[in-house]
């Protein structure tokens, strides 16, 4: 990659024709489109929930902070639901994410192995659920006779593996952990389970941050599976709480309750749904910068495949 | 358990006490690599267990779509209709709406949104200067990772006919501020292009990894030749993610029933029900939602909806494989 760019540098230097110029213009200009498009509603939920309900409400709000404030903010701090779906949320995530890269590395290792009879039937079994599946019904009724419905553990057990990455796990495994490791450990005397567990996972720590990664956000943005399995107020995800708020457009009033006027209370409530939309989003956009590279590189060792 | 069905299989096969050693080797071999291997399949149990509990357990529930569930009789003891419940489908008036919204918008978004993520690729692969090129590329992952009932909030907020973004931008030209939200011909535009602005950075980083595999050396031959930029992306870069492209295009269109059908039901209000019911939602408003639940009607139209999308995937591939040589499978 640094070869490249230093070999196209310089044959840039060279010899570039005027065509290439108007052609690296134009394609710039494109890049910088496309960016500005996607900042641009970005920038304007984070400046409105900046801003006084009175600016919000009378739409002069546009891509810079108006009369700041941080009223939106305050009013959802000292909400009891947001804060639980928040507790709740980060629940679901950590221990779904703990579940589910242990079944898919135990699911993989083996999977990986040449030697093992019966390797390309299970493989298949996995990868024809990615084709098929028996639907959202029966789904619900084998997670209703399993006595799963409105505990936590419906929001943990049934996303278990998902097949993508345990393919993607597969072949890291393939790739990286020659088989004469396996056979070396095996000659002096480990037997599966020690190979396993002193060999094979402290190689895996790069594809265990993946996996993590693409479970973990999953988890968090995942609004469904609540939706349909869990009925207690007190077992709802964040996403449950943002889709009451958000879209739904109930809002307790007791939320508002200290604004007597009804043109700042129809403020405050919108400048709350920024603010939400802000608070809801920063825990995966703080984190993203700096795991970004993990995701992409899952996504190359997806595209082996 | 695996010694067991090893001595009946070689018993039922050679009834002869007399066995040659030379055409048991392979068998016992056989049983020998599964009995050495056998902490492997402690390993495999538990995500067997799983697989068989969660997938494969509705897949065999799935035949209530064929007997009239009901609880007090379960699974095994409803009563056979045929293919009563798929024919009630047919007739229904909620068929052809459902269907038809359903393919106009996956279409649509298939249309539109994969072209796109393949231009950008392309475009970014150009840039030479590395901090423009990484913060591009940062800022266009970005929403992929925000979920989808915020990016449905931020639609409602960004297009809210009094305070969103584009009524202050309209009320600026004085001009009257429009109510998309609201508005049922807006509903499949407002969606495709959502889904594009959410997903086009991130659905470019599969075609930027293969770009980065392309051999250098072409590029050097093409530019000695005296190859403009166009060309060379014309000719070298464009054949080279051809393949991924067209696997990536097959699996697509083998997803066409399934539509992201979490958003459009988040999307969904009284005012755009006629164009935003697609399968999915409809599915999981007679099964969950409506006055008399309906299981067997509602798992009748998912699994219709499972068995097309399936025979669907296998045409488009196979049609892939004898006109361009490319295919998942």
């Amino acid at each position: 990659m640094a070869s490249l760019t230093s070999y196209e540098s310089n044959i840039n230097k060279v010899n570039e024709s005027a065509g290439d110029r108007i052609f690296m213009f134009c394609n710039t200009t494109f890049l910088v489109v496309i960016t500005i498009a996607i900042l641009l509603p970005l920038i304007f939920i984070v400046s409105a929930s900046f801003s006084s309900s009175e600016a919000v409400i009378a739409g002069r709000v546009t891509l810079w902070p108006v009369d700041f404030s941080l009223q939106g903010y305050q009013t959802i701090f000292e909400h009891k639901k947001v804060w639980d779906g928040f507790a709740n949320s980060l629940f679901y995530t950590v221990f779904g994410t703990l579940f589910n890269v242990v079944m898919t590395i135990i699911a993989a290792y083996p999977l990986s192995r040449q030697d093992l009879v019966g390797r390309r039937i299970i493989t298949i079994a996995f990868i024809f659920t990615m084709l098929f599946s028996g639907g959202l019904i029966p789904t619900y009724m084998v997670i209703r006779d399993l006595g799963l419905l409105n505990t936590r553990a419906a929001m943990i057990l049934p996303t278990g593996i998902g097949v993508f990455n345990l393919l993607i796990t597969i072949t890291f495994f393939r790739t990286t952990i020659p088989p004469e490791l396996i056979e070396a450990a095996r000659i002096d005397g480990a037997s599966d389970f020690r190979t396993f567990a002193s060999v094979i996972i402290p190689l895996s720590r790069p594809i265990i941050a993946v996996l993590a990664l693409f479970y973990a956000v999953n988890h968090w943005n995942s609004y469904f599976q609540a939706l349909i399995y869990l009925k207690d107020q007190e077992l709802f995800p964040l996403q449950i709480v943002l889709r009451e708020i958000l879209i739904q457009n109930s809002i307790d009033a007791s939320m508002l309750i200290d604004v007597e006027d009804l043109v700042v209370r129809e403020g405050l409530r919108e400048l709350l749904k920024y603010s939400l939309i802000v608070v809801a989003s920063v825990p995966v956009l703080i984190i993203y910068p700096f795991v970004q590279r993990h995701f992409i590189k899952g996504m190359m060792i997806g595209s082996v495949k | 358990m695996a010694d067991q069905a090893g001595a009946a299989s070689s018993i039922g096969r050679r009834p002869s006490a007399a066995l040659s050693t030379a055409d048991r080797a392979p068998q016992s071999k056989f049983w020998l690599r599964i009995r050495r291997n056998w902490q492997l399949y402690v390993l495999l149990a538990l995500p067997l267990i799983w697989l068989l509990l969660f997938r494969y357990a509705p897949m065999y529930g799935a035949q209530i779509a064929f007997r009239q569930y009901s609880p007090a009789f379960g699974i095994e003891g409803s009563p056979w209709v045929g293919t009563a419940n798929f024919e009630r489908f047919f007739r229904s008036p909620k068929f052809e709406p459902v269907i038809v919204n359903t393919l106009v918008l996956s279409f649509y978004s298939l249309i539109a949104g994969f072209p796109i993520p393949i231009l950008l690729a392309l475009s970014l692969n150009q840039v030479r200067k590395r901090l423009f090129r990484s913060s591009v590329q940062m800022i266009t992952y970005a929403p992929h990772f925000i979920s989808t009932v915020v990016i449905v909030g931020m639609l409602f907020q960004f297009l809210h006919p009094r305070v969103g973004f584009t009524a202050v931008l309209a009320n600026a030209l004085d001009l009257q501020a429009p109510n998309w939200m609201g508005d049922p011909n807006a509903f499949r535009h407002i969606f495709v292009w959502s889904g594009i602005w959410q997903e086009m950075g991130f659905g470019a980083i599969i075609y930027l990894a293969v770009l980065s595999t392309i051999d250098p050396a072409l590029h050097e031959a093409a530019v000695v030749d005296g190859a403009t930029r166009l060309q060379r992306i014309r000719h070298i870069d464009i054949p080279g993610i051809l393949p991924t492209a067209m696997v990536l295009l097959v699996l697509s269109t083998g997803r066409v029933l399934e539509v992201a059908f979490e958003k459009v039901y988040l999307m969904q209000s009284p005012l755009n029900l006629g164009v935003a019911e697609v399968i999915n939602t409809y599915v999981y408003k007679v099964g969950l939602l409506s006055p008399i639940l309906d299981f067997s009607y509602s798992t009748a139209i998912g699994l219709l909806k499972g068995i097309v999308g399936l025979l669907l995937l296998i045409a488009v591939n196979y049609a892939a494989r004898r006109l361009t040589d490319n295919s998942v499978w």
